[in-house]
Formats: C-alpha cells, sequence, structure tokens
C-alpha cells in the first residue's frame, strides 16, 4: 500500500494534506517577498490617500462638527482596510487555478490524491492568514497619520465579524476561482471585475444608502456589505453582540450558503474542464 | 521484481488496461475575429485504443508529436475525460473513481514545470506531502532520489529557474517516483536531454522498476529509447493503436527473410504506420488550429523552447 492510500484511508489526515498548500504558498511568498513590498507599499499609500479625504472634507466645510471628522476618518480607514483584507483573500483564491497555468505545475497538482475539498481549504486558509497579516501591517503603517478614537470599539465583536464574514468571503474566493478554469485566458480579467463589482455595491468608502435603488438591492447580496456594517459597528460606535447578532446571522447564512454551494460549482466546472480538455498548462 | 509486482501478478490484478478509448476535441466556438471554428470539424485525438500493461512491465507507446500520445496520458492520469471506452488502473475505474486511482500512479512530462522561484526541495516538498509524507520523510526521500540521480543537496536548495534543464528534469523524475508510485506515467522523460542526463533517467527508471516492481508506461518517439527500455511497443498513428509486440515480434512481422539485426525499429515504425515521424510533425502543421485549443502539449512546447 502507497503512503497516499494509507492517508486517504484516514479522514483526519487527509484534512492534513491541505497543509502542503498553506506551506506551498507560504514559500512562493517568501520567494516573491518584493511583490509582497510593493502590494504593502500600495495598500499603505492608497489608505492614507483614501483617509484624508476627511481631512479635505474639514478643510472645506464638508465637516463641521468636531465629532464628524474622527468619525468621518475612522469610517474610511476602515473601509480601506476591510477592501485590503477583502481583495488579499479574493486574489489569493482566484490564483488557485491561474497561477499553476503560468508555471505549468496545474496537471501535477490535480493529479495528486488530495481531495479538491481540502486543496481549496488549505488555499483559504492561507488566504485568510496572508490578508490578516498584510492588513495588520497596512494599519500598524497608517494609524500613526490619524488621531482616531479606538476607546469606544468592541474588538472581540470586531474579531467575530472578521471570523464569520471570512467564511463568506472564501466563498466567494472559491467561485471567483472558478472562473480561470473555465475561460483559461479570460478568467483572470473576469476575476477583477468580479472584486470591482464587489468594490461598488459593498459600502466599502461611502454608505451603502447613497447608491441608487436598484443599487442598493444588489448590494443585499455581497457577504461584503454585512462585513463592513459590522466591524464600523463595532469598532466605531462600540455595538456589542446583542446589537451585532442581524450581521453576525446573515454572515453566517452567507457562509452557510455560499462555501458548499462554490465547492460544488467548483466540482462541476472542474468536470466540464476535463470534458473540453482544459486542464492544462497556459503559456 | 520485487515482492510487491509479485504480489499483484499473483492476485492477478492487471496495472492498466485499456478498452477502446476515443477522445476527439471540437474547435472553439468563442474565438473573435475568426469563423474558423464554424468550419473545422471535431479533431479525433485518440480512437478506439485498446491495450493491458502486465504488472512489472515497461510498455512503450511510440509515436510522432501529434499521434495522441499525451492526450492518452492525461486521460489515464485523470485529468481528461474520454468520449468513449473504460480505463481501469489496478482495477480502479478511473473515469468514475479518479481518488482512488491517483495515490496508485505519478507522472514525467516532457516538460519539467515547476514553481520556478521555488527551491528544489520546496517544490518536492510540496509534491511529498501532498501525496502523504510528512516533512522529515519528503525531504529524506527526495534527497536520496537526487543522489541517486546525481544532484546534490546543494542543487536542492537553489531555485528550479537557476537548474539547468536536465537538472529540472532529475528533479521532475524525483518528485514522481516520491509518492512510490504502483505505475508511472512517463511522458517523453528524456526528450530535450543531454546524453548523460539522458543516461542517468534511464538508468534510475530501469533501477526502480527492478527494485520495486513499478509498473511502467512510456511514451516516446525515440526508437532506441524504446528498445532499450520496453518489454513491449505500441504503436500510436493518427490516435489508432496500429501495432503491437515485443520489440523482437514487430522486427520480425516487417523483416520479410532479411537478418533482425538489419531492420531497426524505425522501419518497423515505417512499415507498420505506413508513415515516418516527419509526416506526423506535418500533419501537425495542418491540424494547427486544433493544438492551439487542446494541445498535445508538453512535446510541441518543448520544441518552441528550444527554438
Amino acid at each position: 500500500m502507497t503512503t497516499a492510500e494509507i492517508v486517504l484511508r484516514r479522514p483526519p489526515r487527509r484534512l492534513a494534506l491541505g497543509w502542503a498548500f498553506v506551506e506551498r504558498q507560504t514559500n512562493l511568498w517568501k520567494r516573491h517577498w518584493a511583490w509582497e513590498l510593493v502590494w504593502l507599499v500600495y495598500g499603505v499609500v492608497n489608505t492614507l490617500a483614501i483617509t484624508f479625504i476627511a481631512k479635505e472634507a474639514a478643510n472645506t466645510g464638508a465637516v463641521t462638527s468636531t465629532t464628524e471628522l474622527p468619525r468621518l476618518t475612522l469610517f474610511l480607514l476602515i473601509g480601506t482596510l476591510v477592501w485590503a483584507y477583502m481583495s488579499a483573500v479574493l486574489d489569493d483564491m482566484s490564483l488557485v487555478i491561474m497561477w499553476e497555468r503560468w508555471e505549468g505545475t496545474i496537471e501535477h497538482t490535480l493529479m495528486t490524491p488530495v481531495p479538491r475539498v481540502v486543496h481549496l481549504l488549505g488555499m483559504s486558509v492561507f488566504g485568510v492568514l496572508h490578508g490578516l497579516i498584510r492588513t495588520s501591517l497596512i494599519l500598524a503603517c497608517s494609524l500613526p497619520f490619524f488621531s482616531v478614537d479606538l476607546g469606544h470599539a468592541d474588538w472581540p465583536v470586531a474579531a467575530a465579524v472578521i471570523a464569520v464574514g471570512s467564511i463568506s468571503l472564501v466563498g466567494l474566493g472559491i467561485l471567483s476561482g472558478i472562473l480561470p478554469l473555465l475561460y483559461p485566458e479570460r478568467g483572470e480579467q473576469m476575476s477583477f471585475m468580479v472584486q470591482a463589482l464587489v468594490l461598488l455595491v459593498s459600502g466599502v468608502y461611502y454608505a451603502v444608502n447613497v447608491l441608487p435603488g436598484w443599487l442598493q438591492a444588489v448590494s443585499h447580496f455581497s457577504p461584503a456589505t454585512y462585513l463592513l456594517r459590522g466591524i464600523r459597528d463595532a469598532i466605531i460606535n462600540g455595538d456589542g453582540l446583542s446589537h451585532e447578532a442581524g450581521n453576525l446571522a446573515i454572515l453566517a447564512l452567507f457562509g452557510v450558503l455560499m462555501v458548499p454551494g462554490a465547492l460544488a460549482a467548483f466540482a462541476v466546472a472542474e468536470r466540464w474542464a476535463k470534458k473540453t480538455g482544459r486542464l492544462k498548462r497556459q503559456g | 521484481m520485487n515482492g510487491r509486482g509479485r504480489q499483484f501478478e499473483e492476485a492477478g490484478v492487471t496495472p492498466l488496461e485499456v478498452r477502446g478509448v476515443t477522445k476527439a476535441f471540437r474547435p472553439s466556438r468563442m474565438r473573435f475575429g475568426s469563423n474558423d471554428g464554424a468550419r473545422r470539424g471535431p479533431h479525433t485525438a485518440v480512437d478506439n485504443v485498446s491495450f493491458r500493461v502486465a504488472p512489472g512491465e515497461i510498455y512503450g507507446v511510440i509515436g510522432a508529436n501529434g499521434s495522441g500520445k499525451s492526450t492518452l496520458i492525461r486521460i489515464l492520469s485523470t485529468l481528461l475525460l474520454p468520449d468513449r471506452g473504460e480505463v481501469r488502473i489496478f482495477g480502479h475505474d478511473v473515469l468514475r473513481d479518479p481518488q482512488s486511482v491517483r495515490p496508485l500512479l505519478n507522472r514525467v512530462s516532457a516538460d519539467p514545470s515547476f514553481f520556478r522561484a521555488m527551491s528544489a526541495m520546496e517544490n518536492l516538498l510540496f509534491f511529498g506531502r501532498a501525496y502523504g509524507l510528512t516533512g522529515a520523510e519528503a525531504r529524506q526521500h527526495s534527497l536520496a532520489i537526487l543522489r541517486r540521480l546525481h544532484l546534490g543537496e546543494r542543487h536542492s536548495r537553489q531555485p528550479m529557474l537557476h537548474l539547468s534543464r536536465g537538472q529540472q528534469q532529475k528533479v521532475a523524475v524525483a518528485r514522481a517516483f516520491l509518492s512510490i508510485p504502483r505505475l508511472m506515467l512517463l511522458d517523453e522523460p528524456t526528450t530535450g536531454l543531454d546524453p548523460r542526463s539522458k543516461r542517468d533517467v534511464q538508468g534510475f527508471v530501469a533501477e526502480v522498476r527492478r527494485q520495486d516492481g513499478v509498473t511502467i508506461l512510456l511514451t516516446t518517439h525515440d526508437m532506441d529509447e524504446a528498445e532499450l527500455m520496453c518489454d513491449r511497443i505500441g504503436f500510436l498513428s493518427g490516435g489508432r493503436l496500429v501495432a503491437e509486440g515485443t520489440p523482437l515480434e514487430l522486427r520480425t512481422q516487417v523483416a520479410a527473410g532479411r537478418p533482425l539485426d538489419q531492420v531497426d525499429m524505425e522501419t518497423v515504425f515505417m512499415a507498420l504506420t505506413g508513415r515516418s515521424v516527419e509526416e506526423d510533425e506535418d500533419e501537425d502543421e495542418a491540424n494547427e488550429h486544433h493544438e492551439e485549443d487542446h494541445d498535445e502539449g508538453d512535446s510541441s512546447r518543448m520544441e518552441g523552447a528550444r527554438r
């Protein structure tokens, strides 16, 4: 019996196969440290550039109250940071297939005995950890530039919102990872379009109620809307668990529906790719 | 043959059985600025192919570029679904139960694809873990195989993109044998290698087969390699398996009274397929549009890389 056969007969060890992907992505991350630095600098600059808009609003008189400026600053800061986190997770997940095509390893990886669910969950764990580390660094670099009051924040609730919201984010990431599987040449661009749509409708830099009615309706279908709302409520208003139960329940529902749905959709897409000969390297 | 090979032979389990496998590709319908898709019909890459490989045997599939070798390998690797036919690996149905098949097989391609920025060891660690080895086991086995292929620990620490083509292919061989497979698919494993690297790879494969009784399917268009390594050979031409037998049987078939040592395998191939390797490559050019959508892949890419 081969080692792989033994492992596949033991569910706990089967789950551990997912570690292979976390470790591999970490090694890739270390080898491509210069790119990581680029994205970190870009993230910090983007955060500063957008959050300084609050100061401009005060200078031009758009914000007059002394309590409004710190509030607007925190609103924009949270928006940019949460978007940095979400885009890191979505980018990592959309690379599930794309990176393997570039490197030419796709056939070797997909013929390993790692069940696809374990493969995708391994990539998701890395994406979430990567997103959290990058966002924490952006926060550490950006915070000294602004005077914000975090005394009211309910951090455990904010952490709970991020934890529950990340599950639905993983589902969204797996769905966007399907596009490069179906469309080897245009899938990457399509993934970015999905991200752009999420950015538009989820209230990243403005409240959702400023959107036209039909876009507000679309915003209800984005888990990012509830993730952002929950974190802002917890950090800006200090809302406790009782206030955030609704947001958390919706995010949990998104997670429960999206992750199994995305895994099932990936399985169907993979079968179609196998039928049409698309599981091969590109370029 | 070692204990494991004998065990399968005694149990009567056939390592590889291919029955009536057919795969055709249709041209892409979504090609901007071209109506070619509407005019071109499907291209049959593998056409009703059947054969069996015995335990511990090295079975060679010889064919020119575009003859269907890589398509066949992709089907056996659980990466491509045939239109018709059945493939069984150690009794498991490849189409219905790929998850049971995958732990049993591994593959070396003509193109040693790796995560290029990662070191050889980091790549091997990933693939070892994906086949259930612990980190320590993967490192230990990797170094042992690399040493047998005359690559040192120093090489294992270098990023793949700093290694030569021959060294990369040796790492690809190490990756494939790291999982201790029962069936190894070698898809033109020595294409583009210098003579010494070629000998190293061929020697290693022969040694592993002798020691571990691994069953091997080898695709190649190198007649000398096929004759040197294979117990039996099948000729693939236009997607069809047109002849099959031991090298001696195939030579005898076309000798027509001539001494067998005057009949080389190239002559046998031409006599039994009615075409030469060069003719098939010309056909590849004619089928360029199909190759773009669903190419025979590795071989043509390597040609491109060499140019």
